[in-house]
């Protein structure tokens, strides 16, 4: 295997890099140039020359506490700290003089006096920055004696903790001063008397990750990193385990506990997270073939060197005894599975496929792939069902999730994609919030977003529930519009109707960059008084007044960006929203540079790029429809096939034509459509009506209770491939072990290509990424030499642009001139009544990861154990619901049972919950309605009543045992 | 599909097609349709048209009888 060797510069400079006037000073005796600003510490690195420090690090603002980095500068008096102290031209500094080496030796003698030297049995061995300092300055003797100290528990004065041990009676701690390790958090454990309070944790628990859960309490000899308030332990404070304070640490304070319980890893790979849409790079530094830990890639483009709970944490499930490791198969689905080799579950699907073609038609048979899977594969999977099962029956998760952001940017910009880059959020002045939650869905671009939000940027939320960013610690909106779910296309409709009667539009822009007739059309349409703030306020629940102030700020608040999820696509009207979202921006010129654009949100890794490789049933790689000639000529030529011009099922067509007879056969890649797609007893009746359901996954998911074939999936780990973000990047995910179950996904794809007659011989990931690139000009340019090379690429990546897009329509749109669409809002059939009085809406929290078959299997489940329904306590108290009751959750599809919890956080008459958990399944409950555009579902928006209850459902009874049944296995013959 | 179900997304469609000014709106339908819909999606509405057509937006039945591509 050939490992990725990571590229030249990895070292900490010890302060962040700055941009200003160039500024030349001499350190040690060597000239260096560095912007104005930057600190004497980060100068001398650029030369190579490391001060030594223990404070500071280059993801911190410079703190000057440790007084390790002192130097003298010539004509300045004293021994100032370099991290503090900016260049300034013509200064000579100097970094080893005597009295600075004597400071130096002199603080470190200091700090081990307080400091157990069980070195060798530390879990930090070899990964130590204060061991390294005390070699770095020639500690040789520390010559205090013991008395008053932090580590030693028995109070008995010795250094070594087994001897301490020995001579504690019992449990009697002698040393008041002592405190136990804190083991709460599942993966990290906080020892304080390894502190040395350089206040690098709690400093990147607000720069870096931007929620304060940290502290030093006490002063002095007391003080001490505290997590939360009094009481509280790191688990039951605000911490939100994103790692940054655990990365930060310089000693084994906070340390991973998988590094507690292995030691040190030997080398390192540098891949790309299997979670959300930001789509983190890691490295996984690894310990022969065993995974010690990931840690967050500095030099990654989407990240920036940070990291949340599930990318940095929550990998164990690839190792999980629930991991199906054999292909398994078996005639009917009340029968036990049955353990076979590869070859014979191929054959078994390859024959049952073929033979449901022969007897119900070519189109009767189709493909659902995951956006979880990587773009090789994805591609792969398309090319199964257009070239192999010669139909477009293909399509992907993105269909329940994205699919309006590509018809509704589609049609307004040309293309569907992101317009930005994440370093955008950086020069970005206002920024609003629409339909999305990503404190917990998008947890560091969060980060990143609440960094600028610090910084003075202003933030509108659009959202019927008061989320995180609303107000936080140091974040709180200018504006939140809490809009009764369904009604997006009248927020957005006003908020331009505001910007056009108000006469705040960006008439240069418009004229130079967009379509003059539509926008005299859409003029027209939206100065009507109909759409005034104040005429939709009954209907929006948004007060007039509170909607005109955010318009203004929107148009007039300097570069303003809008950021959306899955609150504005999955709606009847998701197509209508987003078009409306592309309307403000061209109207008011906030788009085509840094700082502004419109960004799709992305829910899974590859939602992007499982869009790109064309796993929609419309249309080919790249966005080109089936029915154009010239795209399926390409096609047709290198495939040797005839590519059927008609489009094919979309997955929710696909279920109803199961149900109708007609839709017979699946091959599922990585996606549990029985959990995560609405109106769960719909699914399963498709599903149950099929004759031939290949689910191949890591685990038996829910969607494999009506399976006849089990393909083993391999993990993010075990595979070489790319991801595409939510700002199109293209990162690569490396194999860094061996597939478990012998293949990696896009090999079993190949063989059940091969047992259907295909003569594919692709022999790695590279040589699929090659055919893609040939095929899509957006892609023409990338290949993995490329992006070995420079790490990432944003598509497109072509001639024109060899190195990526890192912003979309900087001179002109994709289409031409962009084109305004008139957006009427059509109120959704899925009303409030009598039966049904309350409105649900759902989302996920950030320590889950959609239906949860990854994050369920870790300790993850230590903040999420179960899925809640939010309630507002007026709603509660009207039908008797206590904190914590069961409450039974009915709509006009079905019923579930969870627990409840009361929060202000909803409006009255506005219940959520989450889709983690399949006893819950939040899915039953949802409705078949969906995007008029689309078909992406409408899980946002659903009647619903709320009743106390004493237990589960009879549905979720049955369910269960269903399941039960469905996953028995039958031991392997002999 | 169930008829109630075929007929509501039509009608979705036509809902938007029909407050776009200055367009035929009846041929953005059959457009769309055409796009989007999988041939028995569209067999099954023609045959709805057809058969009276109940339920359905008068722009859908103008839309289907008078664009809307009959599948192959």
């Amino acid at each position: 295997m050939k490992d990725f060797i990571i590229p030249s510069d990895d070292r900490d400079m010890g302060t962040p890099a700055k941009t200003g006037a160039p500024v030349t000073l001499t350190v040690d005796g060597f000239q260096v140039t560095v912007p104005e600003g930057t600190s004497v510490m980060r100068a001398a690195a650029e030369i190579g020359i490391e001060v030594p420090k223990l404070c500071a690090s280059d993801n911190l603002e410079a703190f000057g506490s440790c007084r390790l980095c002192v130097v003298e500068i010539e004509g300045r008096r004293g021994t100032p700290a370099s991290c503090t102290t900016p260049v300034a031209e013509g200064m000579v500094v100097n970094t080893q003089t005597p009295r600075v080496k004597k400071v130096r030796k002199g603080v470190m003698e200091l700090y081990i006096s307080d400091h157990p030297l069980d070195c060798l049995t530390c879990s930090a061995n070899g990964d130590c920055e204060l061991q390294d300092m005390a070699g770095a300055v020639g500690l040789r003797d520390m010559r205090y004696t013991s008395g008053r100290n932090h580590y030693d528990a028995s109070g008995a004065g010795t250094l070594a903790q087994g001897d301490m041990r020995a001579r504690a009676a019992g449990t009697d701690l002698g040393n008041p001063d002592y405190i136990p390790k804190d083991d709460s958090n599942p993966y990290f454990s906080y020892d304080p008397s390894k502190c040395i309070v350089c206040n690098r944790c709690v400093r990147a628990c607000e720069e870096v990750q931007g929620t304060f859960a940290l502290t030093i309490e006490g002063r002095g000899f007391d003080s001490r990193v505290k997590a939360g308030n009094a009481g509280d332990d790191f688990l039951t404070s605000d911490c939100v385990s994103c790692g940054a304070c655990v990365q930060a640490c310089p000693t084994a304070t906070l340390q991973e506990k998988s590094v507690v319980e292995m030691g040190t890893p030997d080398r390192s790979v540098v891949t790309t997270c299997a979670y959300c849409g930001v789509g983190c790079s890691f490295k996984a530094e690894m310990k022969g073939n065993e995974l010690v830990r990931m840690v967050p890639y500095k030099h990654g483009k989407a990240n920036r060197g940070h990291s949340c709970v599930k990318g940095r944490f929550a990998y164990g499930y690839a190792h999980h005894p629930d991991r199906i490791l054999s292909p398994m198969i078996r005639d009917r689905i009340d029968e036990p599975w049955r353990e076979v080799s590869w070859e014979e579950a191929l054959n078994f699907a390859a024959q049952r496929l073929k033979r449901l073609q022969a007897t119900y038609g070519r189109r009767s048979i189709g493909v659902i792939t995951s956006s979880r899977c990587t773009n090789e594969e994805t591609y792969l999977v398309q090319k199964l069902a257009r070239g192999v099962f010669l139909n477009n029956n293909t399509d992907t998760c993105a269909r329940v999730c994205h699919s309006p952001t590509g018809y509704g940017l589609g049609q307004t910009y040309g293309t569907s994609a992101g317009t930005q880059d994440f370093d955008s959020v950086e020069k970005t002045d206002v920024v609003m919030v629409i339909g999305a939650n990503p404190t917990d869905g998008h947890p560091v671009f969060a980060s990143r977003l609440k960094k600028r939000l610090r910084q003075g940027a202003k933030l509108i939320v659009v959202d019927p529930r008061r989320i995180d960013l609303v107000r936080s610690a140091h974040v709180e909106a200018a504006h939140h519009l809490p809009l009764r779910p369904g009604t997006n296309v009248a927020v957005v409709t006003a908020m331009a109707h505001v910007i056009v009667t108000e006469g705040l539009t960006d008439d240069a822009f418009i004229r130079a960059r967009c379509d003059t007739e539509s926008f005299a059309d859409y003029m027209e349409f939206v100065s009507d008084p109909r759409h005034s703030p104040e005429a939709v306020e009954t209907l929006t629940g948004v007060p007039a007044a509170e909607l005109r102030a955010a318009a203004r700020l929107y148009a007039k608040g300097g570069n303003a960006s809008i950021y959306y999820g899955l609150g504005v696509t999955e709606h009847s009207q998701g197509s209508t929203t987003v078009i409306g979202i592309a309307n403000l921006a061209m109207l008011t010129g906030n788009i085509g540079r840094e700082g502004v654009g419109v960004n799709p949100l992305r829910g899974q890794n590859n939602v992007q790029g499982s869009c790109d490789m064309g796993s929609f049933p419309h249309e080919l790689p790249g966005y080109r429809h089936v029915k154009h000639a010239d795209a399926r000529k390409i096609y047709e030529d290198l495939w040797g096939v005839e590519i059927d011009p008609e489009p094919g099922l979309r997955i929710p067509n696909m279920l109803d034509a199961a149900v109708d007879g007609t839709f017979k056969g699946l091959y599922c890649q990585g996606e549990d459509i029985l959990q995560s797609d609405p109106d769960t007893k719909h699914v399963a009746a498709g599903l149950a009506a099929m004759e031939c359901v290949i689910v191949h996954d890591l685990f038996l998911n829910e969607t494999a209770n009506y399976a006849h074939v089990f393909l083993p999936g391999s993990s993010f780990l075990e595979k070489d491939g790319t991801f595409t973000n939510a700002e199109r990047r293209i990162n690569r995910v490396r194999r860094v072990m061996a597939p478990r179950a012998t293949y990696a996904d896009w090999e079993v794809t190949q063989l059940l290509a091969q047992a259907m007659g295909a003569t594919w011989t692709y022999t790695h990931p590279s040589q699929i990424m090659a055919e893609i690139a040939a095929t899509t000009p957006s892609f023409a340019g990338v290949d993995y030499a490329l992006l070995d090379e420079l790490g990432s690429v944003q598509w497109p990546c072509n001639e024109a642009a060899p190195e990526g897009t890192p912003l979309m329509h900087v001179e002109g749109f994709k289409r031409g001139k962009g084109r305004f669409i008139v957006t009427e809002y059509v109120a959704t059939d899925e009303r409030t009544g009598p039966r049904f009085p309350l409105l649900l809406t759902t989302g996920r929290i950030l320590s889950q990861y959609n239906v949860g078959a990854q994050t369920r299997r870790t300790a993850n489940t230590a903040w999420h154990p179960e899925d809640l329904l939010e309630i507002h306590p007026h709603d509660a108290e009207t039908r008797g619901i206590k904190e914590g009751d069961w409450v039974r959750l009915s709509s006009r599809s079905g019923e579930t049972t969870l627990r409840a919890a009361l929060t202000d956080r909803m409006s009255p008459g506005v219940v959520y919950t989450t889709f983690h958990h399949p006893d819950t399944q939040a899915n039953v409950i949802t409705t078949d309605y969906s995007d008029w555009a689309t078909n992406c579902p409408e899980y946002k928006v659903t009647a619903v009543q709320i009743s106390p209850s004493n237990g589960p459902t009879d549905w979720q009874e049955d369910y269960a045992a269903q399941a039960a049944q469905a996953r028995r296995i039958l031991p392997a013959a002999e | 599909m169930s008829p109630d179900k075929m007929t509501h997304m039509a009608n979705q469609i036509a809902a938007f097609f029909k407050t776009q000014p200055h367009v035929d709106a009846a041929a953005e339908i059959a457009a769309h349709i055409n796009d989007f819909w999988e041939p028995r999606m569209r067999a099954q509405l023609f045959d709805h048209v057809r058969a009276g057509g109940a339920g359905l937006d008068p722009f859908v039945i103008e839309a289907v009888e008078k664009d809307l591509v009959a599948p192959a």
